[in-house]
């Protein structure tokens, strides 16, 4: 490959064909090595992430002085004089050439970053949970779960509908207890069903200030997911199949006798049952998203943070 | 007898100078006609076959795309509340709407596996490597567009399979490390799907990647077009400008044995 790098200078532009190939080199490889080790390291363990790192950085740097050293990029051409540069530049126009140049990327990027931004940032504002109005909290008697469906945001439609299954825990410490689990699937967002049997012909439809909200009557002995087999205990933690954490719960007030549903938040895991249930509760991740365990470290940062 | 074969062959005369003459104009103000024809009538290897057709077959397959999907757009309704009736509309109640919205359906099937068909052409005839590298990798961009045009056309039917289909697989990316929570907020328009959700895929998959396939299109053939088109493997002849002998010796071994290096001595 040494041969490779003698540059065209003396040569009649044309006859130096410069383009050279890479030779045969070990160092990309290793810098592949390096690289599955980090993608393992973050799944199995911290160290050989480490390594990992070390590696790919290490044959990174070889491979890279290997290139530049080595002669392996082709040498620049001479550049051939061009036919409006025979004479001398004065600086007038140098100035001219800069300024329109100037001006023109300060115009296209006064166009871009406003209709960029209007793309991307309403998409992270505003975008909080409405508190849902889900009528009398008799409705709902003690110890059983309904499958209750209600519109989220009843300005939107139907597209907005969702479905949460709701259990009355009675009391705890004098203070009423809901367990009000989301329906969606923390692996990819498919609608969960109840294992076990489901009353469709005895739902009741109520009327509240946030619309018509349907209750039915079931009683899980799981929840399941018919997309890809995820499986749930009542409590919503992850019994089998790929979902990375527990079901998402909603926060709950009542209000003048009826049951308000607040904010949607993840779950990593959930201890007990009912009203004395231990949750780890942490901000609304989208499903797939681990909340817990070193892989937590792929997520570090959800839009919609504190909604 | 001489005559009338006289006659007749100078009103033919007359009647190609009289069509030709538009195409003359044009092409003595542009120099667009001698353009077209430089591109449609370049020579090529004379020992390429059927397989060398893949991409234009899918150029044609994405002009298809392009047209059907002009004219479906001046009925589909992109809200939330009317999609899914205008759909049906254009299906059971427009006068062909069945066939354009059908040839859309599946042609874009049909491009997607023309895309994979011709990949795997150049892959397999080694039409990939120096000097088309780049052109390679345009491909590459290319598959990626068509893809996310398959993805957001599929929620544009706004039925349950298309809504479920869009949750999970905006779910899948926003799954992915780093990047993918953010992404996935900016393809749903907020941080659920809802009504922003189908007007925003309407507008990526008819004007914004549309608009990025045609211009990487249009890199596309000019890169054939300025290095021709590749000899199969197995060709005697060879194709292009003659190399750097240096570097030629220096290929042998990946372009072909070295044990075959006699076929191309005579060149």
């Amino acid at each position: 490959m040494a041969g490779q790098d003698e540059g065209p200078a003396g040569e009649t532009p044309g006859s130096g064909q410069t383009h050279s190939l890479p030779g045969a080199t070990f160092l990309p490889f290793g810098f592949a090595i390096g690289v599955a080790l980090i993608l393992i390291g973050v799944v199995v363990s911290w160290p050989v992430f480490w390594i990992g790192c070390a590696v790919a950085v290490l044959f990174g740097l070889l491979w890279v002085a290997d290139v530049v050293r080595g002669g392996r990029l082709p040498a620049p051409r001479p550049r051939p004089a061009h036919d409006d540069d025979d004479g001398e530049r004065f600086g007038r126009d140098k100035f001219l050439e800069m300024s329109t140049l100037g001006i023109g990327a300060l115009i296209g990027g006064a166009v871009t970053a406003p209709v960029v931004g209007f793309a991307i940032a309403p998409t992270f504002i505003g975008q909080g949970d409405d508190d849902v109005d889900l009528g009398p909290i008799e409705n709902y008697p003690e110890g059983e779960f309904r499958v209750v469906t209600f519109m989220s945001k009843p300005e939107q439609g139907q597209v907005s509908t969702r479905t949460v299954f709701i259990r009355n825990n009675g009391f705890a410490d004098g203070t009423p207890s809901f367990t009000i689990i989301s329906n969606r699937c923390v692996h990819l967002g498919c609608p969960t069903q109840p294992g076990g049997p489901t009353s469709a012909d005895e739902a009741v439809e109520v009327e509240t200030s946030s619309g018509t909200v349907r209750l039915i009557p079931t009683l899980p002995a799981s929840f399941v997911c018919p997309c890809h087999g995820g499986s749930y205990d009542i409590e919503g933690n992850r019994t089998a199949g790929p979902p990375v954490r527990a079901l998402d719960r909603y926060t709950f007030k009542i209000a003048d006798g009826n049951l308000v549903l607040g904010e949607r938040y993840s779950v990593g895991t959930v201890e007990g049952t009912g009203a004395s249930a231990r949750i780890a509760a942490y901000d609304v991740y989208d499903p797939g998203q681990h909340v817990d365990g070193p892989t937590q470290w792929m997520y570090p940062l959800t839009p919609n943070m504190g909604r | 007898m001489g005559a009338p074969y006289r006659r007749r062959h100078a009103r033919r005369r007359q009647a190609e100078a009289a069509m030709l003459a538009p195409v003359n104009w044009v092409e003595e103000r542009s120099g667009l006609v001698g353009g077209i024809r430089y591109f449609l009538f370049r020579n090529v290897p004379s020992d390429i076959s059927w397989a060398q057709t893949l991409g234009s077959a899918a150029l044609t397959a994405f002009i298809v795309q392009a047209v059907t999907g002009v004219i479906l757009a001046m009925y589909y309704k992109p809200d939330p509340d009317k999609a899914y009736e205008s759909i049906q509309f254009i299906t059971n109640e427009l006068t062909w709407g069945w066939l354009v919205r059908g040839m859309h359906r599946w042609g874009a099937s049909v491009f997607i596996i023309l895309l994979f068909l011709h990949m795997g052409r150049v892959f397999l005839f080694g039409a990939y490597k120096y000097p088309r590298e780049l052109n390679w990798l345009i491909g590459v961009g290319l598959l990626a567009l068509g893809m996310l045009e398959g993805f957001t056309g599929y929620l544009l039917p706004w039925d349950q399979t298309s809504y479920w289909a869009t949750v999970v697989g905006i779910n899948i990316q926003a799954s992915g490390p780093f990047v993918g929570p953010f992404l996935a907020n900016v393809l749903r328009g907020g941080a659920e799907i809802g009504s922003e959700t189908l007007a925003r895929f309407y507008a990526i998959h008819m004007l914004l990647i549309p608009g990025g396939l045609i211009g990487l299109i249009g890199l596309h053939l000019y890169l054939v077009m300025r290095l021709g088109v590749t000899s199969p493997p197995w060709s005697r002849k060879a194709a292009g400008r003659k190399r750097d002998p240096e570097a030629e010796t220096r290929r042998q071994g990946l372009v072909e044995p070295r044990s075959r290096r006699g076929w191309r001595s005579g060149r």
